[in-house]
């Protein structure tokens, strides 16, 4: 089936070389950290995750968002899905690549990686994330490689797969809470400390997921590549739009209880990332950027009208992506360790490689993703399915 | 018959999940981590006469800092931590970003953030505070690492294994203490920078490992103490806390004492004498 990833317009070739070109200049600066070690990030004793860590954990989210378009499908025997799930489960594959690469690239020893499995340390959130993580991978390459597959054969997808599609659904869930767990239980870090971290990261998840997938699909309709028709397109910018009302909801919850309570370490993160703290408001246009852009971005889905112009509709799921993508991939992982155990601010600025090797990754996503889309839009044109 | 596969399946999935939760899997798996985790001290059979918060532990390590006789001596905070820092070939990167510190002085606002009080006696405010690895009872750091590079002993020092250590920094975000640096860069090029004659006896270590106060287990297994505390005796009193004659719980019976963020259950062993 791979070959079909092997023929295409000029169009598409062009944007391989393009990604091609990322991921190379992503791998030269991941040697030259792999060389001198990750002191060529602006990572530091006080804010000792990153960039690398805060795309992972964004990642995560969107790795687990495909699993609003399998419930519907799968559970609920929601048709107008049935051309678009494949693609969920695709941006799922590609995600989680992506979520395992920031953590390879974010350890200081990725050659002992394997001590992970040859000491397996069950009472760390870390080793049962591996475990969620590559079991993700596993089942969603399982569940899309053969739906593909049966699609080419013309064939009803096989009965030992739906197992590992209705498998893949609490796996979803499992994932992102794993990944709140990490963040959740570390004492005396206020801002990670709260028992709706689980729940913040699924609905955030089922936001951005659902949103970056509607945005490409959008994509491929306008490029003229592949039309999934209008009812999928309006399902899935609803499904966005209550998810990221639920993640805005329970953003408020995090801000009543820390300023309600008035406890000054429970404030002091969220007083760091939207009003600035001790003189440092590093993060404040950012966190008012994504504050701003959820609101548009929700308020733009609610409006029927709005949500069934393309235009409108892809500038309100970018919104969303922006805004869950700051809020997780930038907010989240820094401002958890500001103020650090001594009550101080220290501020984190990305260096440029840093900044060239998550760019690389993201490319990394890109192009799996590129092939992956492209072998089922092949399949699909042979069997003059579109 | 797809229902058979399925029911086997199902079975597989099971035993597959109960084996994991199993211990005896796990030390099957690694049977190197109980010996790695075995410390000399403590062996044994637990003290079954003694009462108390560290009750069945034979040997229990801990140190007082006096902080008044700090503060009437505060030329001796540097002298501590350049000995340890000599002790163990800490290197200083002369720069808070890359910085690795086993033992380092703050004051009494950034040691005990979550109880300063506006109307603190002067005396205390300007006082120098020495800040280490507290070698939890109950430490957040080892219940996050993924490999068990760090572990508690038995003698409940709070130990790393450099060589097993992947450099996730799981241990960084754990710690409420701020205890544990990471070597951003090679450790070596800033030694070689600064000329310093390295100790032989204990290893430099390599980037992207994390490293901490090791309570000079080194020493406390040769049956010596720990180098901060030959440096300076009538400051950093040491001893075993299970021990009701020892130095330090003489002095922690005679003197207030303050540990950092109690409220955390971790259970530090690290006391402050006011």
């Amino acid at each position: 089936m791979l070959e079909k990833a092997l023929q295409g317009s000029n169009r598409y070739w062009g944007w391989i070389f393009f990604l091609l070109t990322l991921i190379g200049i992503g791998f030269a600066c991941y040697l030259y950290q792999l060389r001198h070690g990750l002191g060529i990030t602006g990572m530091s004793r006080d804010v000792s995750w990153g960039v690398y860590i805060a795309q992972f954990t964004y990642l995560v989210g969107v790795a687990a968002g495909a699993v609003m378009l399998v419930i519907p499908k799968y559970l609920h025997h929601y048709n107008p899905y049935a051309k678009v799930v494949i693609f969920g489960e695709f941006l799922a594959i590609a995600a989680v690549i992506m979520c395992l690469l920031f953590i390879i690239i974010d350890i200081g020893q990725p050659m002992r990686m394997m001590n992970m499995i040859l000491h397996p340390t069950p009472n760390s959130i870390l080793f049962w994330d591996m475990i969620v993580l590559n079991g993700y991978l596993a089942i969603n390459i399982i569940c899309g490689w053969n739906s593909l597959l049966a699609e080419k054969k013309g064939v009803p997808t096989p009965g030992w797969v739906k197992p590992f599609i209705f498998l893949s659904i609490p796996w979803a869930f499992s994932i992102h809470t794993v990944t709140a767990f990490l963040y959740a239980g570390l004492p005396s870090r206020h801002l990670w400390l709260t028992a709706i971290m689980a729940p913040r990261f699924l609905a955030s998840a089922f936001a951005a997921g659902p949103a970056l997938l509607l945005m490409v699909l959008l994509l491929m309709r306008r490029l003229g590549i592949f039309d999934p028709g209008p009812r999928p397109i309006q399902t899935i910018a609803i499904t966005v739009c209550y998810a990221m009302i639920a993640n805005v909801f329970f953003m408020l919850l995090e801000f009543f209880t820390s300023y309600y309570s008035n406890i000054p370490a429970h404030m002091h993160g969220l007083d760091y990332l939207f009003f600035g703290l001790q003189g440092y408001g590093q993060l404040v246009p950012w966190m008012w950027t994504a504050a701003v852009c959820g609101a548009v971005g929700i308020l733009l889905l609610l409006i029927p009208p709005a949500r069934r112009n393309y235009l409108i509709l892809t500038f309100a799921c970018a919104a969303i992506v922006l805004s869950t993508w700051i809020d997780k991939g930038v907010g989240l992982v820094i401002g958890g360790f500001v103020p650090n155990p001594f009550d101080r601010v220290t501020p984190y600025h990305p260096t440029l490689p840093e900044i060239a090797i998550a760019v690389g990754v993201w490319a990394v996503g890109a192009f799996i993703l590129t092939v992956l889309y492209k072998m089922a839009l092949g399949v699909r044109t042979e069997r003059r399915l579109i | 018959m797809s229902m058979d596969r399925r029911k086997f399946l199902k079975i597989a999935g099971l035993s597959a999940l109960v084996g994991l939760g199993g211990s005896e899997a796990f030390e099957l798996l690694q049977p190197g981590a109980v010996d790695a985790s075995e410390g000399h001290e403590g062996e044994g059979e637990a003290n079954e006469g003694h009462e108390g918060p560290y009750a069945g532990d034979k040997i229990r390590w801990g140190i007082a800092i006096d902080i008044i006789k700090l503060g009437e001596n505060p030329a001796m905070a540097k002298k501590i931590i350049t000995t340890c820092h000599y002790e163990h070939n800490v290197p200083d990167w002369g720069n808070p970003k890359d910085a690795v510190k086993w033992i380092w002085e703050d004051d009494y606002e950034h040691s005990f953030p979550d109880s300063y009080n506006d109307l603190m006696a002067e005396k205390v405010e300007g006082m120098p505070f020495l800040l280490l690895c507290n070698h939890c009872d109950r430490p957040p750091c080892v219940r996050v690492c993924p490999t068990k590079a760090t572990f508690r002993r038995p003698d409940g020092v709070v130990a790393m294994d450099y060589h097993r250590c992947i450099g996730c920094r799981f241990c960084m975000a754990a710690c409420p203490y701020g205890s544990r640096s990471f070597n951003w860069l090679d450790p070596r090029i800033a030694l070689k920078r600064e000329g310093r004659k390295l100790n032989p006896r204990f290893p430099t270590r390599m980037r992207g490992v994390v490293e901490k106060c090791n309570l000079c287990v080194e020493r406390l297994d040769a049956g010596k103490l720990p180098a901060c505390v030959e440096a300076a005796p009538d400051i950093m009193i040491f001893g075993n806390l299970v021990d009701a004659d020892s130095p330090v719980r003489k002095v922690l019976r005679e003197r207030v004492s303050m540990r950092r963020k109690i409220q955390l259950g971790s259970k530090p062993s690290v006391f402050y004498l006011v």
